[in-house]
């Protein structure tokens, strides 16, 4: 069966208002009669549920949290983009659109995108209206700021925790809607399998992690919200508990999995500081709005530094290398994220990282501090050539923007990075590939719909900052709500779906046996053993840059893994309690499947894009090089049995709005 | 109703009727503070409290019901405020992030209630009894005599004193507190903080020193 | 580093509980508290003991979902943070560590150091929210200015992470400083003004149903919560509700 990605006729800034009033709706007295789940409770999943909720569905909402204000979009630092152009720099709809294809490296899909940027003005609005408190101005109004790979002021935010103010604005449209008892909130519950029935998407097994009881639950449609699945990698900037669990379980009962090798690697997160790491902590893209990169010139200053005979900052500027600035003027410090982190492994790989491990670079404020230490003394009337007074005032300025961060570097290196320099260095972060969707965020399971990072849709081979804030709030609140009616208008007469059907005794049987495996399987070495070793074949053959024999060792190497694993894994306790190290184990075991298909899809796309780096594939200079003739698709795996035996879909990517062109940022 | 019911309302209840014998401690200081160096301006003013029936029959109904509501409810919010943690810590560091007034209003709150019990024996039930009970004639003058009397007793005065220092660490904390309670927390807390500072050192530094100062000029 | 560690084990909600000690060693100044924790339970787990069960998700000092009480102190000696952030260079070499799980009536222990803490969702779904529908059709962003102080201030109430470090620390296990948090983010902004009555009036009311305990003003909530919540925001919600009472 061909992919078909369901996208509506027309011109581009049309087909999103056309298909909205030409697809079917289901009338607000039968949307009582009509049950979704929704699965995750990050900006995607909580503002899908309070929408659909308002609109009259009854929902059933699930988080592995103790609350569905822990999901990790709280974590969520710089900000969320709109074309709103409250600045008056030339930004649109149409520019948004453009920076976010260009910035995903061509690999995104046009129809999508568009619709992105043309609703992510709603979502501001919306925000305002719910409370949000984003950062304002003096004369009360709206204040943006500007990320990487773009070239106006459009990103909103609130100090460095924005995506904590968004989630807080959907939990409480969601918890006004728990309250009227439009959603029924499952905190402390893991979704273990999809429910297929007659083809369709009609529930889910569900594990109470508090118990350990399995739970059966049915609906009509199904939304998988649960986010990307950084943590293949063992050390990423995810949460601890973020998973691949849901978006694997149902790509195994049928939904294709689109390009799971594009990764984004951070450029800016504190380095790795030794074996006993649990995760690793991102400093916000926003810092590079006031911070310079660079590392010594000469080997000889990065060996004294190493030893500390020499501090950072004793160094002149003629003997530092502004390596972004040097390499890319036109955007500098503000390139793409891919660009920045591959830029810091060049110079790390050559000897010039700055910290014992040899794997970090500088983010230096000083130039910051004096700039804007020299305005704030200016306006006060002050001395501007008195050093101490424009310090103080310059720290002032960078206190009020990154406050938060700068308090959470020192506490975690014990630097002050008002003094000093931060040192950083690139981490996993985010996931651009996810479950295949059409147009109406449909998988190829009918009734069974994928949103937010989960999905793959927006982002292409590498997302622009402030992005997945705005994109997993449009997939929520502005878009799954009027696709999914036209699935569900089918659905009126159906009534409540049984769940006593033969398929979710199925369903529960398999679960039940998987957990009874593991606590019976009297293994030798622990769930995270595994999981820091499959998450070093990641970061070490599929990290930042790839090539075909490492990519071919990962591939053979996880499956030895995955087959020990399933040996000798010790999972202690039992079934039917609070097993935290059980939950572990069964999301383990997804990702070292996972990890196998990011590899084969990685080896099967032999070109360079966005975040995934091919070496064979690269200019003289080291940039990366597109194959647009060969591979300018979506890669989308339909489950065979085996990981190694996923069948590649291809679905064609037209650009008929926007030229393809080699990515700059010269 | 509600707001008696609610955890909120309570707090208000007892701020407003800490306030309102903050008051009432301020003016009986303020009389006090007289028999130190006029006998015969204390006499006057005792006895006209004593006597003026707006004073006895409106003012002093007043003046007991807020003290039984102040500690009725004091011991009320207690009671729910041990229930709401059933299980204790085996350690717990509470002067590392709080003053041990504030911790411990209960404990100065009941000291200062058994004094009242005390006090209220040794001057409020004898003029209860003379006025009301026994209706001995006026005597304008008897006041200073009285009161000296009392202070004659080394371990009277020892309790007195015992009694005002846990009267001053619970001040120290209720007088602020009780503004935080009614939701005064701005720009002049600082002033109220410091006003407090003043308040619950000096006055009951004031009521020792009376009770000093007739029990060493007593003889 | 050695260390001796004095754990709370509780095997369900309904069982006793004690305390356990355990001895650890080579333990890195740079590990955070969370990383000792993964350390201990892996030994653990090789010598056949069940893990030390406690609640942790971002590990960046946000989710909220961490909830240590270490030495006498919710999320344990260090200041404005929470136990993920904390790092083990604030101990010394040979310390004895007393851990325990965050304790209050409305926050039952579900097993060990993990507590349950769904009365704080219960408290925002009785009103912790602007009754507005996510349509689109809301107004534009900027129709009402909003004054910058008081945006930045509902902004620091709305820093609250919903951890419960305030209610663990407080002498009452009240929690005040949590639900004013809330009340003060909208009681400061045009959009939340509309309903502010009915939102005092039911969040206050669902917080007294969940067992917690009085305000008594310590100000300990305020030292020990990781985002540096003020007490003033106790104060406004002390005027917010006497307000809704009295207009009625």
């Amino acid at each position: 069966m061909a992919l078909d990605s369901k996208i509506p006729r027309g011109p581009i800034a049309d087909k999103w208002k056309n298909h909205k009033s030409s697809i079917n709706l289901v009338s607000p007295a039968n949307k009582r009669l009509i049950d979704v789940i929704v699965v995750g409770t990050g900006l995607a999943g909580a503002s899908a549920s309070a929408t659909l909720a308002e609109l009259g569905y009854n929902v059933k909402t699930f988080c592995f949290q103790d609350s569905p204000r822990r999901a990790h979009s709280i974590a969520a630092q710089g900000g969320i983009n709109a074309a709103k152009n409250y600045q008056g720099d030339g930004d649109s709809t149409y520019r948004l659109f453009y920076d976010t294809i260009k910035g995903g490296d061509y690999r995104s899909r046009e129809a999508n995108v568009h619709r992105l940027a043309e609703v992510s003005t709603n979502i501001i609005d919306q925000c305002v209206a719910q409370g949000v408190p984003f950062a304002r101005d003096y004369g009360g109004l709206l204040d943006n700021r500007s990320f990487g790979g773009v070239l106006v002021s459009r990103t909103f935010y609130a100090k460095g925790q924005t995506g904590q103010q968004l989630l807080l604005g959907a939990y409480s449209a969601m918890n006004r809607q728990i309250g009227r008892g439009k959603i029924k909130m499952y905190n402390r519950h893991e979704m273990m399998e999809l429910v297929v029935v007659d083809g369709k998407a009609r529930g889910i097994i569900a594990r109470n992690l508090v118990s350990g009881k399995l739970e059966r639950h049915s609906a009509h449609a199904v939304v998988v919200a649960s986010g990307g699945y950084g943590n293949v990698f063992f050390l990423s900037t995810n949460a601890m508990g973020s998973n691949v669990s849901a978006a694997w379980k149902i790509h195994k009962k049928g939904a294709h999995f689109a390009n799971p090798c594009f990764t984004q690697i951070h450029p800016t997160c504190i380095p790795v500081s030794g074996d006993h790491q649990s995760k690793l902590t991102l400093m916000s893209e926003s810092l590079r709005n006031d911070g310079r990169i660079w590392v010594p010139k000469k080997l000889e200053d990065v060996k004294a530094i190493r030893e500390g005979k020499l501090k950072p900052t004793a160094l002149s500027e003629d003997d530092r290398d502004y390596y972004l600035e040097r390499r890319y003027p036109a955007f500098g410090n503000l390139v793409p994220r891919d660009v920045a982190s591959r830029a810091a492994k060049e110079r790390c790989d050559e000897g010039f990282g700055v910290n014992k491990t040899g794997e970090a670079v500088y983010l230096d404020f000083a130039a910051a501090i004096d700039r804007y230490g020299k305005e704030q003394a200016h306006i006060k009337g002050l001395d501007e050539n008195n050093a101490a007074i424009v310090k103080k005032l310059g720290q002032e300025v960078i206190r009020a923007k990154y406050g938060n961060l700068f308090q959470m570097y020192e506490k975690i290196v014990d630097q002050n990075p008002y003094e000093t320099p931060m040192m950083i260095y690139p981490a996993v972060h985010y996931t651009m590939g996810g479950v295949w969707v059409d147009y109406n965020l449909m998988t190829t399971i009918p009734g069974c719909y994928a949103i937010g990072e989960a999905n793959f849709s927006d982002h292409g081979a590498n997302r622009l900052g402030a992005s997945a804030l705005m994109q997993g709030l449009a997939d929520g609140y502005f878009v799954l709500p009027y696709t999914i009616g036209d699935y569900l208008s089918d659905d009126i007469r159906t009534g409540t779906i049984d769940t006593n059907l033969p398929e979710f005794e199925k369903a529960e049987a398999s679960v039940k046996a998987q957990m009874k495996a593991f606590v019976n399987n009297k293994g030798t070495h622990t769930v995270d053993y595994y999981h820091r070793k499959l998450g070093k074949i990641m970061w070490d053959k599929c990290g930042m840059s790839r090539n075909t024999k490492g990519l071919e060792e990962a591939i053979s190497d996880i499956k030895i893994l995955r087959q020990d694993f399933y040996k000798n894994v010790k999972v202690p306790g039992t079934t039917s309690e609070f097993n935290t190290e059980l939950a572990k184990a069964s999301r383990v075991a997804d990702f070292l499947e996972l990890g196998e298909l990011f590899a084969k899809d990685a080896l099967e796309r032999n070109e360079s894009c966005g975040g995934h780096f091919r070496e064979e594939s690269q200019t003289p200079e080291g940039e990366a090089m597109r194959d647009d003739e060969n591979f300018t698709f979506v890669s989308a795996w339909g489950y065979n049995g085996e990981p190694s035996k996923a069948k590649l879909q291809k679905e064609q990517l037209d650009y008929e709005e926007i030229e393809v062109k080699t990515r700059s940022y010269k | 109703m509600t707001l008696i019911a609610s955890s909120i309302g309570r707090k208000l209840i007892m701020a407003l009727s800490g306030l309102f014998l903050i008051v009432f401690l301020t003016q009986h200081f303020a009389i006090n503070i007289t028999s130190v160096f006029s006998e015969g301006l204390f006499n006057e003013i005792s006895h006209f409290m004593g006597n003026n029936p707006l004073v006895q029959f409106v003012f002093q109904p007043i003046l007991i019901l807020g003290v039984m509501l102040h500690f009725t409810m004091g011991f009320v919010l207690e009671l729910k405020n041990r229930k709401s943690r059933e299980v204790r810590y085996n350690s717990y560091k509470g002067a590392l992030n709080a003053a041990w007034v504030s911790r411990n209003m209960i404990l100065s709150g009941i000291v200062v209630l058994l004094f009242l019990g005390l006090h209220l024996y040794d001057f409020w039930i004898p003029e209860m009894d003379y006025k009301y009970v026994e209706v001995l004639p006026l005597d304008p003058d008897r006041y200073f005599d009285e009161l000296v009397h009392k202070f004659k007793n080394p371990v009277r005065v020892g309790i007195y004193v015992l009694s005002f220092i846990f009267l001053a660490l619970h001040l120290y904390h209720g007088f602020a507190s009780s503004f935080q309670s009614v939701g005064l927390n701005n720009k002049y807390s600082k002033v109220i903080k410091s006003i407090t500072v003043v308040f619950s050192v000096s006055v009951p530094i004031g009521f020792v020193v009376i009770a000093l100062f007739h029990h060493l000029t007593a003889f | 580093m050695n260390l001796t560690l004095k754990i709370w084990r509780q095997a369900n909600a309904d069982s006793k509980g004690k305390t356990e000690t355990y001895k650890i060693s080579e333990v890195s100044p740079d590990m955070s508290f969370l990383e000792m924790m993964d350390m201990l339970n892996e030994e653990l787990i090789e010598k056949g003991i069940d893990p030390v069960a406690f609640d942790h998700d971002c590990r960046e000092g946000i989710c909220g979902m961490c909830s240590m009480f270490i030495n006498g102190e919710a999320h344990g000696p260090d200041r404005l943070v929470t136990t993920c952030q904390l790092h083990m260079r604030k101990f010394n070499d040979g310390d004895t560590i007393t851990i325990e799980p965050f304790r209050a009536k409305a926050f039952p222990v579900i097993k060990d150091l993990t507590v349950d803490r769904s009365s704080f969702d219960r408290i925002q779904q009785a009103g912790g929210f602007v009754s507005v529908n996510t349509s689109g059709n809301t107004q534009d962003a900027n129709a009402i200015p909003i004054e910058k102080s008081n945006a930045d201030k509902a902004f620091d109430a709305a820093a609250c992470i919903g951890c419960g470090a305030c209610v663990a620390t407080c002498k009452n296990a009240s929690a005040m400083l949590f639900v004013s948090a809330k009340v003060s983010q909208y009681a400061l902004l045009p959009q939340g003004k509309v309903e502010a009555t009915d939102r005092v009036t039911n969040m206050v009311n669902q917080m007294d149903e969940e067992g917690f305990g009085n305000c008594t003003n310590t100000g300990a909530c305020e030292v020990e919560c990781p985002k540096g919540i003020s007490l003033e925001n106790i104060a406004r919600m002390n005027r917010e509700y006497l307000y809704a009472s009295l207009k009625g």
